[in-house]
């Protein structure tokens, strides 16, 4: 099993919230990915078993959300937002500095496996721009001096 | 991570600077849940008729009048009913919602508590977009202490009335704001959204009768419950009454948030208010309402921003996140970014909008690269056109409005492109 015992357990108490069994798949996907950082074709088995589906029907939920991933990346998921309003203020200006520094492509992984770096559509931070995304956290109104700042200090 | 409150506040936002308004003890002080309590003693059917009477039209993009979606849910009794929060946000443009979530949660559950009420509801999902972590948070913690405070639960507030609220966090697609790609992604698949008849108030989620409102809309109606409808038309216009909250965003001097009365104009929001565009610059383009509607040119800015005056001049209000294109802005590299969105974020089950999308786009880049002809032109009106009203949801017509918005205002852009064989406006925003 590569769905822990803990995980499991919240995936059920999810799965009581909900009318059908398999309204918490998407609760249940943020849960998994959150213990290994994706979600393996393992886990995707897993489940598939826990949600009485088949893994394919589990496998297309996760590759129709930008947020789910079935392979592992980086350490750190770095999204700047280039959408229209963040790009008027700079936001591609600042990706491509930050693609320079890192010495990859937005899309692609440091070779360390440390950044993650990619563009990201609008993040509800428009006024705020331009501003970026680490993990769970954003930061917003960002010079290129600053954001080079935030991801050196990344571990 | 927290937002800055809004520079101009009225009734929805005016506590919003003070920490305390998030949490349940802060709320109360300032009033709240008086109106839920209020309502609990009103029959469903007078609370729907208030906020029809009120005009309140729903903030999350197509204006629909909230007491009529309401007075829609079944009265028999016999299934289940469900209410949905729509707190999807992710029109470009908009951030009024996330305000929403991370400074005042309990005014958003105690608008869904009265909605629950008056359609005999006995459950409500919040889908909150997955990449509003810090929001769910905030609101997830309002949640869990309104339980604990009986406000939720098996006897709300001391009466009978039993309510439950779940949040469930989505997982970054834009299809799953629209009310039935919402439903499919609740009930754990693709967000892909259904074929209407049967609308929500008959087969919603998990099958159930349902009634999905936004974020915004919930939160104007205790306001309404406890002052009444009279005093919630003293805002706005005769026809579109209320405050919104107003995003503002690009070439200003003070992008933000204004709750401003609906029918304020434009040119009040992005001059007074915003205080005009940075650099001793003029304006050259403003999107009014988030980016699926059509753009103005400079020369319209005095357009009240309300649907009925906003239609005259073919856009809308939408979700009312306002961007300003300064007059060094390439129309053309615009509309690349805002083509590709679309072509990204296109569910894929209709043709004319999975192909549409993309045909859009790749003539929008192939002008910008200077690599278009004159056919080109019309071709993008020709293909913008067969998407619009064909489809299995208004996401088609969202990707073709603002193409035909920048060909209608801007077509002269388009033309120096193919002219010129390159991008005539180099000091524009980098693509
Ligand atoms: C493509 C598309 C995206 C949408 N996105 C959102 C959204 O993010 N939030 C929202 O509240 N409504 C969104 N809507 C509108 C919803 O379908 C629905 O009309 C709304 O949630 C109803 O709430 P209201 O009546 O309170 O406005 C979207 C509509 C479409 C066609
Ligand atoms: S119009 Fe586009 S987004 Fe809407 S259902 Fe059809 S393909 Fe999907
Ligand atoms: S466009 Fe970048 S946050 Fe909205």
């Amino acid at each position: 099993m590569v769905i822990s015992e803990d995980t499991r357990a919240a995936i059920e108490r999810e799965i009581g919230k909900y009318p059908q069994r398999r309204g918490a798949l998407l609760p249940a996907l943020h849960l998994v990915q959150q213990e290994h950082g994706f979600v393996s074709p393992d886990s995707m088995r897993e489940l598939a078993g826990i949600f009485e589906l088949l893994p394919v029907e589990v496998m297309e939920v996760v590759h129709f959300y930008n947020m789910f991933h079935d392979r592992p990346r980086g350490r750190h998921q770095v999204h700047v937002c280039t959408n229209l309003p963040c790009s008027l203020r700079g936001a591609r200006g600042l990706m491509r500095q930050l693609e320079s520094h890192l010495g990859i492509h937005a899309g692609e992984t440091t070779a360390d496996g440390r950044i993650s770096l990619g563009h990201e559509e609008c993040l509800g931070a428009c006024a705020y721009a331009p501003m970026l995304r680490i993990g769970e956290t954003y930061h917003e109104n960002l010079d290129a001096e600053q954001a080079k700042r935030l991801l050196d200090g990344l571990e | 991570m927290g937002l800055t409150v809004p520079y101009v506040t009225s009734y929805l936002s005016e506590h919003f600077a003070d920490d305390a308004y998030a949490t349940l003890d802060g709320y109360r002080a300032r009033g709240g849940y008086e109106a839920a309590q209020q309502a609990l003693r009103t029959s469903p059917e007078d609370l729907i008729e208030l906020v029809k009477e009120s005009g309140l039209q729903g903030r999350g993009g197509a204006g629909f009048s909230t007491g009529l979606k309401w007075s829609f849910m079944p009265t028999d009794g016999g299934k289940p009913k469900y209410l949905v929060c729509n707190a999807d946000e992710s029109e470009p443009g908009s951030f009024k919602d996330r305000i929403l979530l991370e400074r005042a949660p309990h005014k958003v559950l105690e608008g869904i508590l009265i909605g629950a009420w008056a359609t005999g509801s006995e459950k409500t999902f919040i889908y909150v977009r997955g990449e509003y972590a810090f929001p769910a948070r905030q609101l997830q913690r309002a949640v869990d202490e309104a339980y604990a405070a009986g406000i939720l639960g098996a006897k709300v507030l001391g009466s009978d009335f039993a309510h439950d609220v779940v949040i469930m966090r989505g997982a970054g697609a834009y299809i799953c704001g629209e009310e039935t790609g919402l439903l499919e992604s609740l009930e754990g698949r693709k967000g892909q959204p259904r074929k209407k008849p049967p609308f929500p108030a008959q087969y919603g989620a998990f099958g159930m009768p349902s009634t999905v409102n936004n974020v915004e809309t919930f939160c104007h109606v205790p306001h309404i419950v406890a002052n009444g409808s009279e005093w919630f038309r003293g805002f706005g216009t005769e026809k579109s009454p209320g405050t919104t909250i107003f995003g503002v965003s690009g070439h200003v001097v003070r992008p933000g948030l204004y709750e401003l009365p609906l029918g304020t104009p434009l040119e009040e929001i992005v001059f007074e208010h915003a205080q005009g565009v940075p650099n001793g610059r003029t304006v050259k383009g403003v999107i009014p309402g988030g980016m699926s509607m059509p753009i103005l040119p400079a020369s319209q800015l005095d357009v009240p921003m309300a649907n009925e005056h906003l239609r005259e001049r073919k856009t809308m209000l939408g979700t009312g996140g306002v961007m300003v294109m300064d007059e060094t802005t390439c129309m053309v590299r615009a509309g690349c970014v805002i083509t590709y969105f679309f072509r990204d974020e296109s569910c894929g089950q209709c043709t004319q909008c999975r192909e549409g999308t993309g045909w859009l786009h790749k003539i929008m880049e192939r002008i910008e690269r200077g690599a278009g002809t004159p056919d080109d032109l019309d071709i993008l009106l020709d293909v913008a056109g067969k998407m619009e009203g064909q489809t299995i949801c208004a996401f088609a017509d969202a990707a073709a409005w603002p193409v035909q918005g920048l060909m209608r205002h801007f077509r002269e852009d388009f033309e120096e492109h193919v002219r010129q064989r390159k991008c005539p406006f180099p000091e524009s925003f980098e693509l």
